[in-house]
């Protein structure tokens, strides 16, 4: 019975370690340079998803169209601020993978500090990993109890 | 009937055993369930014993909070930019919720300010007792529990986004909590508005059942031999420590330690989650309600603060207009009827297909304690993912605590933002999973070797870690 729990935790670890370090296929795509036209109205970006691949140089388009907002970007040290009714841009690569939120940087009302949007850059690997990791935990949690 | 009462083998005789035996089998009890008690801690104990370090810490609370409310209420409008906003919400609220309830279950009542005012009324004094005032009444019997304390925490949810926002409503709303503590004491006995009203407490109260700290009498028959029952006069909240079967009531308030002439009363750190290994002797439902509540509202906030949906956003703030009240309708009826519903359907599916014969009540009384620390890993998480990015503004608020251009320490209105974007995504999966690990040996517990009985709730555990999953870092 021990044996059969032990065999039980050795491949559940190995699936873990699996979900952890195996790579994610990476894309074939040529990197490419994208224009996405941002407007950021009251806590809003619209569209408040953009999607790339890892590589492409991505130009943002912040245009303001009602009070001064800005745009910086988690994990890429990158920020922008256009006044109201006018557009100021921001050109970057891609070059870290997975989902980032992109946040206000000027104070623009109540929700300001809540006022975000996402940038993806391929596969969110992370989410994906802590998916199938949570499968996984339901798992480990039964077993730990198994007599 | 009075809390003494209610304890029915008080009226026993405490059974005949040697001090010897009585010592040796206090001992054995205490070692083979891992507990250190704190209090016989030479360093530790000093500083329980006497009230002053407990009074200072309270005290400084509370010079936070009356600060805080005159900022919110005189200082400037900008949120990022008044001390209010920034010491309750990011501050104060991070630590109440990554370290105050899980390291210390209801440690932030025993420091918690807002009801000292209605002590010192009650008591006749602030630190020693003297003539007292007020009606002294009994807290109505059908309004115990949990129950008004998930309402009001539901109330808050409804007008957060302008709570969590606006210094002017923040400072009333905290204003409000002191009002409404000093008017229930000068009603009811003891400590009501804590115990029955307050949404932290209540927060606290469920969540303190995983925490590693308990209080606990060491041996029940030295206080049945007890006469005066010196621990319970001496509880600012009306309760006798014999009776503790769970961290729910007891807020660490330690008058209890101090005024037992025998030393029978225990400060016990203990592992995490040992409370939550035995079934519920009740079908109380009204903790299972607070536990789903504090989930459907770990959802519901991390979509609003957390999500980029600026329609969700603007809903949330605009109260009194229709998409508020959509906002409103639809947080409601997560709470009240998806979230409730979804788990007796869980619940209730289990037995039915293990064809077991327990009482649904009972049940889900039992299981929703699986829901606790799946929910306290849920906000635990969702403070990481709301206050990390905006720990930077503190030093700012300390620097100008009213936004009206001050310069107190020299550091100008530069906003210090540290980049903890990707450390802070890790640690939100992190918590996560604990919670779900931890939740789903919970259930494995209580359902045994049933397979049938527990799917459907750890089903419902997992869609609920994939979704706060999707909001917090998808």
């Amino acid at each position: 019975m021990k044996r059969i729990l032990w065999k039980r935790w050795f491949v559940l670890s190995s699936i873990v370690l699996a979900v952890l370090f195996i790579p994610f296929p990476a894309s074939a795509t040529t990197p490419t340079e994208h224009t996405f036209h941002v407007n950021a109205s009251r806590f809003e970006y619209t569209p408040n998803k953009i999607s790339v691949n890892p590589g492409d140089k991505v130009t943002i388009e912040l245009t303001a169209t009602d009070v001064v907002h800005g745009l910086a970007i988690d994990g890429y040290n990158q920020s922008v601020t256009a006044d109201p009714g006018q557009t100021a841009s921001l050109t970057f690569t891609a070059d870290q993978e997975g989902s980032f939120r992109f946040r206000c940087t000027t104070s623009c009302g109540n929700m300001h500090p809540f006022m975000i949007g996402k940038l993806q850059v391929g596969q969110n690997t992370l989410l994906w990993r802590a998916a199938a990791l949570s499968v996984l935990a339901l798992v480990a949690g039964v077993w730990t109890l198994k007599k | 009937m009075n809390t003494l009462q209610e304890i029915p083998w008080l009226d026993k005789a405490p059974a005949e055993a040697s001090a010897e035996q009585k010592a040796v089998s206090i001992q054995q009890g205490l070692a083979s369930s891992y507990r250190i008690n704190l209090y016989r801690n030479r360093w530790l104990r000093p500083l329980i014993e006497s009230r002053w370090p407990q009074f200072v810490l309270r005290a400084l609370a509370l010079v936070g909070f009356v600060f805080a409310i005159l900022a919110g209420l005189f200082g400037s409008l900008v949120g990022s930019h008044n001390f209010a906003i920034l010491f309750v919400w990011i501050a104060w609220w991070s630590a109440f919720k990554l370290a105050f309830i899980p390291l210390g279950g209801r440690s932030w009542c025993s420091v918690c300010p807002i009801p000292m005012p209605g002590d010192w009324i009650q008591q006749g004094g602030i630190l020693r007792k003297g003539r007292g005032f007020g009606l002294n009444l009994r807290w109505p019997k059908h309004l115990k529990g949990t129950w008004l304390q998930a309402g009001f925490f539901l109330m808050i949810g409804l007008f957060s986004a302008l709570t969590l926002t606006d210094p002017r409503v923040t400072g009333w709303v905290f204003l409000g909590l002191f009002i409404a503590a000093i008017g229930l004491s000068l009603i009811f006995e003891k400590r009501a508005f804590c115990s029955y009203i307050c949404p932290i407490g209540g927060i606290s109260s469920i969540y303190a059942r995983p925490a590693p700290i308990e209080l606990r009498v060491i041996d029940k028959e030295i206080c049945a031999a007890h006469s005066e029952k010196s621990c319970y006069q001496a509880c600012p909240w009306g309760l006798y420590p014999v009776a503790f079967r769970d961290n729910a009531a007891c807020g660490l308030c330690m008058e209890c330690l101090r005024a037992c002439p025998s030393d029978n009363l225990a400060l016990n750190l203990r592992p995490f989650g040992v409370e939550l290994e035995k079934p519920k002797t009740s079908g109380r439902l009204d903790e299972a309600f607070m536990a789903l509540v504090m989930l459907g509202s770990a959802l519901a906030f991390a979509g609003v603060f957390v999500g980029p949906w600026g329609w969700l956003k603007s809903a949330a703030l605009d109260i009194g207009t229709l998409p508020w009240a959509g906002y409103a309708g639809g947080l409601l009826a997560l709470n009240l009827l998806v979230l409730p519903g979804l788990f007796a359907l869980a619940v209730w599916l289990g037995l039915k297909s293990a064809e077991a014969k327990h009482s649904l009540k009972r049940e889900i009384a039992n299981l929703a304690q699986a829901l606790l620390p799946l929910g306290l890993m849920a906000w635990i998480a969702f403070t990481v993912s709301f206050a990390l990015p905006k720990l930077g503004y503190i030093l700012l608020v300390i620097n100008d605590p009213f936004g009206w251009g001050w310069n107190l320490l020299g550091t100008g209105n530069r906003l210090w933002s540290p980049d903890v974007a990707g450390f802070s995504s890790l640690l939100q999966v992190g918590f996560l999973l604990i919670g779900l690990f931890w939740s789903a040996s919970i259930v494995q517990r209580f359902t045994g070797a049933d397979r049938r009985r527990a799917l459907p709730v750890l089903l419902f555990c997992l869609v609920f870690s994939l979704s706060m999953l999707w909001l917090l870092v998808g």
